[in-house]
C-alpha cells in the first residue's frame, strides 16, 4: 500500500512538469514583451508600467 | 491540460484584480511623477539627451527637442485617457504574467494550501522582481541618466533569477552548504554591480525622483501581496478536471 502510494505521487508530479513548466514560459514570454520588448511602440504603450515597475527603460 | 488551463484561469482572474489595483495605485502616485519628470525631460537640449539616440545626425537642430519617445514615426499614446487605457493593460498583462509565474513555482513545490502561504510568495515575489534589482538599478524617471539598455536588461534579469533561486534554496532546503550557495547568489549580482551611467546629471528635481522611488516601492510591494494572496485564493476554486488524488505531498503540506 505504502509504495503504491509513493508511486502514484512520483507519477503525478512527473506528469505535472510539462503544464508547470509550459505556464511558467508562457507568464515569462508575457512579462519580457511587455517590460523588455526593444520594439518601439510595445515600449510607448507600456511606458508608464515600465517606469512604475522598475523595468530598466530607454 | 485540465493543470493548465487550471491555472492561466487562476492567473487571468487574480493578474485582471491585482492589475487594475495597481494601476489605480500608479495613477495617483507613480504616474502624476513620470508626466512631471517628462517636463523636465523635454526641456533639455536634444544633444544631452540621455536616450543618445545614434540615428539622430550630427547636425541635430533637424531633431526638436527630441520628444520623450525616440523616433518621430513611432506611435505612442495620446496622452489622458488613451495612455491612461495602454498603461491598463500593461499593468494586467505584466499581473498575469507575473501570475502565471508565481503559480508554476507554487504547485512545483507542493501548492499554496492558503492565502497566507500565497502571500508569501507575494512578498518573495516582491523581493525578487523589486527590490533585489532595484538595489542596483533604482526605479528610473524619465530624463535621468542610466547605461545602456542592454547591459542594465541583462543585470535586472540575471539578478531577478539569481534572487529566485537564493530564496528558493533558503525556504525548501535544509543543509547548510546550500544556504551558503543562497546567501552567495543573493549577494553576487551586487558585488558584480549594476552597469552605471557615466554621468548622473539630471534636470529632474531629487525631491521628484525621491518621492518616485518610495512610491514605486510602495504600490509594488502592495500589488505582489494582493497578487499573491489572490492566486492563492482563486487557485482553489479551480480544480476542476484534475485528478482528485493530487494532494500536497505529505512532506511539502506540512511545511
Amino acid at each position: 500500500m505504502v509504495t503504491n502510494s509513493a508511486a502514484v505521487a512520483v507519477s503525478v508530479s512527473a506528469s505535472k512538469i510539462i503544464p508547470l513548466s509550459m505556464t511558467a514560459i508562457l507568464g515569462l514570454f508575457i512579462v519580457g514583451f511587455v517590460g523588455f520588448s526593444p520594439l518601439e511602440v510595445v515600449h510607448n504603450a507600456a511606458h508608464d508600467t515600465r517606469h512604475s515597475l522598475a523595468f530598466p527603460c530607454h | 491540460m485540465s493543470l493548465f488551463r487550471n491555472i492561466v484561469f487562476t492567473a487571468v482572474i487574480a493578474g485582471l484584480l491585482s492589475g487594475l489595483l495597481m494601476t489605480v495605485m500608479q495613477h495617483f502616485s507613480t504616474v502624476p511623477l513620470i508626466l512631471q519628470a517628462e517636463t523636465y525631460e523635454k526641456a533639455e537640449p536634444a544633444a544631452a539627451h540621455s536616450h543618445s539616440h545614434e540615428a539622430t545626425p550630427a547636425g541635430g537642430a533637424a531633431a526638436p527637442a527630441a520628444d520623450h519617445h525616440h523616433d518621430a514615426e513611432a506611435w505612442s499614446p495620446a496622452d489622458g485617457a488613451e495612455r491612461f487605457i495602454y498603461t491598463a493593460a500593461a499593468d494586467i498583462l505584466s499581473a498575469i504574467g507575473f501570475g502565471l509565474v508565481l503559480v508554476a513555482i507554487a504547485e512545483a513545490f507542493g501548492g499554496f494550501g492558503g492565502w497566507r502561504r500565497g502571500l508569501m510568495f507575494g512578498i518573495a515575489g516582491f523581493l525578487t522582481v523589486s527590490l533585489a534589482p532595484g538595489l542596483g538599478l533604482p526605479p528610473e524617471l524619465p530624463g535621468m541618466p542610466a547605461a545602456e539598455l542592454g547591459p542594465r536588461q541583462i543585470w535586472w534579469i540575471s539578478t531577478a533569477l539569481c534572487t529566485a533561486i537564493g530564496l528558493g534554496l533558503l525556504a525548501y532546503t535544509r543543509s547548510a552548504a546550500l544556504a551558503a550557495l543562497a546567501i552567495v547568489l543573493l549577494v553576487a549580482p551586487h558585488l558584480v554591480g549594476a552597469p552605471l551611467p557615466p554621468s548622473h546629471e539630471t534636470d529632474v528635481p531629487m525631491e521628484l525622483y525621491a518621492r518616485f522611488v518610495n512610491a514605486v516601492y510602495a504600490t509594488n510591494l502592495v500589488f505582489w501581496a494582493v497578487l499573491g494572496a489572490l492566486t492563492a485564493i482563486v487557485r482553489e476554486k479551480f480544480r476542476a478536471g484534475e485528478d482528485v488524488a493530487v494532494r500536497p505531498a505529505a512532506g511539502l503540506g506540512a511545511r
